[in-house]
């Protein structure tokens, strides 16, 4: 038996005629975490509901904390922890009645359980609300509870299921610190998102899945240094203009690029030749008079590395691709054109 | 497994899995008490269709009685019944939106006994059900209802009726867990237990059927209950004895057995069925 917390081998799933997972891989050391990104469809959820035992895989098998996931799944639920996609609270109990409960069915004595519901409910900065009922939290309150929820059991591994979708900027920081904070502690965890800046802060090692198989896999600087060399960043000042930019700077670089028409903002990875290309970018765009608001050459981010690989930008392919779970894809923060 | 069990202090199997009943029966108790509109609403509607039936349909009806006969006493054992069973579309509706707020995910992660869910769910709706049965035999009473029989058979009435609610829990449960949409366990429970409670001797008695319809009427389950019922408490009233619409009227002996069969029957294969959906949900 290997000492990694989590190890997965060639894990397949299909829901009819859709093929969710495809011989999935992956090996997760104690006390680190494993960012799983990808995007909607892409297996995440999948991937965590047959490693928490919520699904069968069809192929190929996984043991977490050594227990095999299908033929040891009792003692397997007495170490882990889940916190899904959406806040799975009772929202007609108060936080700490919450976390009494979820306690109390991990078998943890009822004294015991009050203990942890309450200490849990302080270090998320919800003691104030602790005797209120959920239904009053706020969306990120009831990410912070779900999580507690979590580790009232102190598992060995935790799964977080997109843990910040659908919450706002501050909502997303403040669970950043709190997931931050429990990494210190020891615990293994597996993280999916679909957001690359969450991968890239939270994450030791970072695998990307799209349709079903990870793709890559790495830290987040091994993933950069797959892109090569460094990136041309562009704002244009009006937004409207930013089509007639991308049509004059993207043949630019020895490879691809993108517009976000949104934001006006434009990506050309440039390899080695950064200086040469942003002079004759700016050039180009001074002959059509549009006026850039912001330029820079810079390393690549995550966001660069999905493209990279998978020749679609991260959020993008949504809709299309039907969801594991049959859910209506969550709102995008951002549209990319890959050009 | 031992390893397991010392971290945590498990206790033995049997021990755990009565404390998760129980701590989910907990929940669920509380859940009812803190919807108030939930609370209102399960308890108005019983009243209302005491009221409905005894003013606005009872004179007509009263008039196909024998004079002995008061409508009251005969109407309530089919409002008793068909009110424990109704109620029990809470049970469905209820695990069809923990279904849909992801609590089931999360129940189905821990490390509790799988029966939980379901058995502390249906527990809760008993007592709910056991609490509409108690108002709605005050209101029954104030509107002039009356025992024929002695407390025993009232008693044995009382937990027969709330049986029946219990059993019809675990139907809810299967549906809910099933259809997976509040909106749908509702309707498919509406289509589904409609005609049941009303084409039974619920409400009017069976000669008053078609003559095609009538062997549907003398064999469904609700009819069965809901004669039980009656028998228990109005006695010779409720008997081929008193008049020819009560000719098919089975003994005591026997209704008390084929209400005890019919209830293990729907209680043992739909908690089965339950179970079932619910491991693999």
């Amino acid at each position: 038996m290997t000492d990694a917390a989590i190890v997965v081998e060639s894990l397949a799933k299909r829901f009819g005629k859709v093929e969710a997972l495809r011989g999935v891989d992956l090996q997760v050391p104690p006390g680190t975490v494993l960012g799983m990104l990808g995007p909607n469809g892409a297996g995440k959820t999948t991937t965590v509901r047959i490693l928490t035992t919520l699904l069968s895989p069809d192929e190929g098998h996984a043991t977490v904390a050594g227990y095999d996931v299908v033929k040891q799944a009792e003692e397997l639920r007495h170490v882990i922890g889940l916190a899904g996609q959406n806040a799975a609270v009772d929202e007609n109990l108060t936080g700490l009645e919450n976390l009494e409960m979820v306690g109390r069915l991990y078998h943890v004595p009822a004294a015991e359980a009050r203990r942890r519901g309450g200490e849990i409910l302080e270090r998320f900065e919800l003691s104030d609300a602790a005797n209120r009922v959920a239904k009053t939290y706020s969306g990120g309150m009831r990410r912070r509870l779900d999580l507690g929820a979590s580790l009232v059991g102190h598992p060995q591994v935790l799964f977080l299921d997109e843990p910040t979708t659908g919450l706002d900027p501050r909502g997303r920081l403040e669970m950043w610190d709190v997931i931050r904070d429990l990494v210190t502690e020891g615990v293994t965890l597996l993280l999916t998102t679909q957001y690359l800046d969450e991968a890239d802060r939270l994450a030791n090692n970072i695998a990307v899945i799209d349709g079903g198989r990870v793709i890559a896999e790495g830290t987040s600087d091994q993933l950069k240094t797959r892109v090569g060399g460094e990136v041309l960043a562009l704002r244009v000042a009006d937004r409207g203009r930013a089509p007639d930019a991308a049509g004059a700077v993207l043949g630019l670089g020895p490879g691809g690029g993108n517009v976000d028409n949104n934001t006006g903002e434009i990506n050309v990875p440039v390899g080695t030749e950064g200086t040469a290309i942003l002079t004759e970018a700016v050039r180009r765009l001074d002959d059509q008079g549009i006026q850039l608001a912001d330029v820079s050459l810079r390393r690549p981010t995550l966001d660069d590395v999905f493209l990279a690989l998978t020749g679609h930008a991260a959020e993008e392919v949504d809709g299309e691709q039907p969801t594991e779970d049959g859910q209506r894809s969550r709102r995008r923060d951002r549209k990319k054109e890959k050009v | 497994m031992s390893a397991v069990a010392e971290t945590f202090r498990t206790p033995g199997r049997l021990a755990a899995t009565v404390s998760d009943w129980w701590v989910i029966t907990k929940r669920n108790i509380i859940t009812y008490l803190r919807k108030p509109d939930l609370l209102v609403f399960s308890t108005i509607q019983p009243v209302m269709f005491v009221l409905l039936f005894v003013y606005v349909f009872g004179g007509t009806f009263s008039m196909i009685l024998p004079p002995s006969v008061p409508y009251v006493d005969f109407l309530m054992p089919g409002i008793f019944v068909q009110t424990a069973i109704f109620a029990s579309t809470q049970t469905g509706v209820g695990l069809a939106d923990d279904l849909q707020k992801g609590l089931i995910d999360r129940f189905r992660s821990l490390p509790m006994a799988r029966s939980a869910v379901l058995a502390g769910r249906t527990a809760a709706d008993a007592v709910s059900v056991t609490v509409q049965t108690v108002l709605m035999l005050i209101v029954a009473y104030l509107v002039g209802y009356r025992l024929h029989e002695g407390g025993l058979e009232a008693l044995l009435a009382f937990v027969g009726i709330v049986s029946v609610g219990y059993a019809f829990t675990w139907v809810s449960a299967f549906a809910g867990l099933s259809l997976k949409t509040v909106e749908a366990v509702q309707a498919a429970l509406f289509t589904i237990v409609f005609p049941f409670v009303f084409v039974s001797t619920a409400f009017v008695p069976l000669a008053t059927f078609p003559s095609w319809l009538q062997p549907f009427v003398e064999h469904n389950p609700v009819t069965i209950w809901v004669d039980t019922v009656r028998v228990l408490t109005l006695g010779e009233l409720y008997s081929p004895q008193t008049s020819d619409l009560f000719a098919h009227v089975q003994s005591l002996g026997t209704l008390l057995w084929l209400s005890t069969l019919w209830f293990a029957g729907f209680l043992v294969f739909f908690s089965f069925l339950g179970v079932r959906v619910y491991r693999r949900t």
